[in-house]
């Protein structure tokens, strides 16, 4: 009885160093590595998944045995000793298997709870692995189905709806005040690594520019450069804060920089346009008091990150939601698999008894004397007799009356018609 | 007669059944507003389609028990006022989703049913001197601008809640409830730009049916002086607005008081 498995091998941030993760991701494309997996022995459909967090092998074997040790071979190579492997990876089979990919692409095996990009990643994963022609009818729907289980989880639960990095917090505070960014113009002061990284997810919202002010001109113009926008000096913040909405500030000045009583004037001549202060520097670059004028909001780094402790919070509880949405989609994806496995069964219970019909008729015809007309009748006959015969075992391998028992199902009727004898000359 | 005592009844019917619905409806948003719920605001929303075309249905059957558009008493009044409020918000197609706004509007428009409903609903024809057509299309007018106010009233509620979480730097319950501030801007602009015309047309239309039945366009009387009030309150806002660009919080204040001084000289004046 020869019965498809699903196997998933893989190690990830949780159950190995990065030192080790490094050696064995995928840094030369995919296309090679997912050929080398095609060459191991018994495996009929592949895909692999390398990002920085986790590398993962996902393939469909006759189930042989032995076959994870080869794929565990091909994993490590020789990173790894032999008692190491064991501990640093995960082996899934089957519908654990099928879990363990639900699971990541619905971002529950994430570093951060819920974000967005693996579940871009796993597609371009895919891709890669159905261009090279690696994966069949079961991987195929496996993965289809993995990213529609993403798409439920994340409209149906809270997972990826609030920011969980100081920066996407900043993007969301943004959208609230203005709605709209795309005519909104930012502002960085300071050129630090942190303002670069919350200027570079505004610009991902489609702000419209970016420019930056620095003591230096020509960090601030590198730094502008890589968002197409001007660099100005800080003798320029006055003229350039009546034309931006969103200031990031990161300077190291021990002293503030921009006081309440500058901005004050700036609002007339900005027709009250709201103004978005993002202090990050430590100490503060801004004068606290300015989140009481009107139209201005300030926020600085402690209300920023109080922010992101809060949403990971709510990411937790929604995550007890999501792994809900995913147990029930693996029993589906199981129930499926199973029903997969009955129409072989049928066919091949059809192709026996045509078999069998075929070889009497062709035994007994010649024999007997008859006119194409009852030759005719007597093949009717034989057909008939065979589908009536075969009509309650159908009958029964159909029937829902025993749903969890499918295999014991199966297995019966295999023996008692002797299918397999048939198949074994073929694999 | 028995005609007539039917009809009364039908009315009868149709108002209660308004307040019924108009509940449900306010029930439903509340709903949504707390569990977010997108198939239950589809509910809300038809549920309050239903109310605008009962609450249609009573007007008109109002109309034929008084023998002319029915809004001279003060029950008339504030049920045409919850009227002009449905009308103005099922009317309202705005460029952004105004998120959970239907939740402050039906509660606004619960309210003013039930004011009405514990109003005194006899029918007083009016006086044949004070007949006229103006009278109609001018309470009519105003009544819209104040169902167009009382949207931007909603709108400045949501805004002060909103800003107030912003500024807080506490990120609460609200915050992602409501929508953005700019959203709630626009819609305060918006609804003041028509509110505001309508309001005009109202006053305009209003000097002609005193003409016409008093002979003079202005004589000072409270009433007049209360709505030359709240026209006066609008423009300094549509002014202030347009010229030295007057909004957020503000605004948003502003917007609340100009519907209060609009409450309570209804309250006032036509009680």
């Amino acid at each position: 009885m020869s019965e498809k498995k699903i196997t998933l091998l893989g190690v990830n941030h949780k159950s190995t160093p990065l030192a080790i993760r490094e050696k064995l991701a995928v840094t030369d494309g995919y296309a090679d590595a997912l050929s080398g997996l095609r060459t191991i022995s018994g495996s009929l459909e592949t895909y692999l998944l390398s990002t920085c967090n986790r590398v993962e092998l996902l393939c469909v074997s006759e189930g042989q045995a032995g076959y994870d040790d080869l794929l565990k071979q091909y994993l490590f190579r020789d990173a790894v000793n032999l008692e190491e492997r064991n501990q640093y990876s995960y082996l899934y089979h089957d519908s654990e298997a099928v879990r363990h990919l639900f699971k990541v692409a619905a971002s529950l095996d994430s570093m951060v709870l819920g974000e967005a990009q693996i579940l871009g990643q796993i597609k371009e994963a895919y891709r890669y692995a159905a261009e090279a022609g690696s994966t069949g009818p079961l991987l195929n729907r496996l993965l289809h189905k993995a990213f529609s289980v993403a798409k439920r989880v994340r409209s149906e639960t809270g997972i990826g709806s609030s920011a969980v990095s100081i920066s996407s917090a900043a993007v969301e505070l943004a959208r609230k005040i203005f709605g709209d960014l795309a005519d909104k113009k930012v502002l960085l002061i300071g050129a630090g690594e942190m303002a670069e990284l919350a200027a570079e997810h505004l610009v991902g919202q489609g702000v419209k520019s970016v420019s930056v002010a620095n003591r230096t001109l020509s960090r601030a113009l590198d730094l502008a450069k890589r968002f197409n926008g001007e660099a100005c000096s800080l003798e320029e913040l006055h003229t350039q804060m009546e034309r931006v909405d969103i200031i990031i500030s990161s300077t190291g000045a021990s002293d503030l920089i921009i006081r309440s009583a500058d901005v004050k004037p700036l609002m007339r001549a900005r027709r009250n346009r709201p103004l978005f202060f993002i202090d990050i520097a430590v100490p503060r670059d801004l004068d606290p008091t300015l989140n009481e004028l009107d139209n201005v909001f300030l926020y600085d780094i402690d209300d920023l990150s109080q922010i992101v402790e809060m949403n990971r919070g709510e990411r937790e509880q929604e995550a007890v939601k999501a792994q809900r949405i995913v147990d029930e989609e693996t029993v589906k994806f199981s129930r499926w698999q199973q029903s997969l496995t009955i129409k072989p069964t049928i066919t091949a219970l059809r192709q026996k008894a045509d078999e069998i019909c075929r070889q009497e008729l062709s035994r007994t015809l010649p024999k007997l004397d008859l006119n194409e007309d009852d030759r005719r009748k007597v093949e009717k006959l034989a057909s008939v007799i065979s589908a009536k015969m075969l009509h309650h075992p159908l009958c029964y391998l159909k029937s829902d009356s025993c749903k969890h028992s499918d295999d014991i199902k199966i297995d019966t009727l295999r023996t008692v018609f002797g299918l397999d004898d048939d198949d074994k000359p073929k694999g | 007669m028995e005609q007539q005592a039917l009809l009364h009844e039908i009315s009868y019917l149709l108002f209660q059944g308004v307040l019924v619905v108009t509940f449900t409806a306010c029930a439903s948003y509340l709903v949504f507003f707390i569990t977010q719920r997108n198939r239950i605001r589809g509910w809300a929303r038809s549920i309050l389609v239903v109310s605008w075309v009962m609450q249609s249905l009573y007007i008109i059957s109002r109309y034929f028990l008084v023998g002319n558009t029915p809004v001279t008493t003060y029950h008339e009044a504030v049920f045409f006022f919850a009227w002009a409020t449905t009308s103005a918000y099922l009317s309202f197609r705005w460029r952004h989703t105004v998120k959970n706004f239907g939740t402050f509007v039906s509660l606004l428009i619960f309210a003013l049913l039930l004011v009405a409903s514990f109003t005194s609903r006899e029918i007083i024809p009016i006086a044949p001197a004070l007949r006229s057509w103006w009278l109609p299309v001018h309470v009519i007018l105003s009544l819209v601008a104040y169902g167009f106010l009382g949207l931007a009233f909603c709108g400045g509620l949501m805004y002060l809640l909103q800003e107030r979480e912003l500024k807080s730097r506490k990120l609460g319950y609200f915050f992602s409830r409501l929508p953005s501030l700019d959203a709630l801007d626009q819609l305060n602009s918006h609804c003041l730009a028509v509110g505001f015309t309508f309001l005009c047309l109202g006053m305009v239309t209003g000097s002609f049916w005193l003409k016409q039945a008093s002979g003079t366009y202005w004589r000072w009387n409270p009433k007049e002086v209360c709505s030359l009030i709240i026209w006066l309150v609008y423009l300094v806002q549509i002014h202030q607005r347009f010229t030295v660009g007057w909004r957020g919080r503000r605004a948003a204040f502003m917007v609340i008081i100009g519907f209060a001084v609009v409450i309570i000289t209804l309250w006032l004046v036509i009680a």
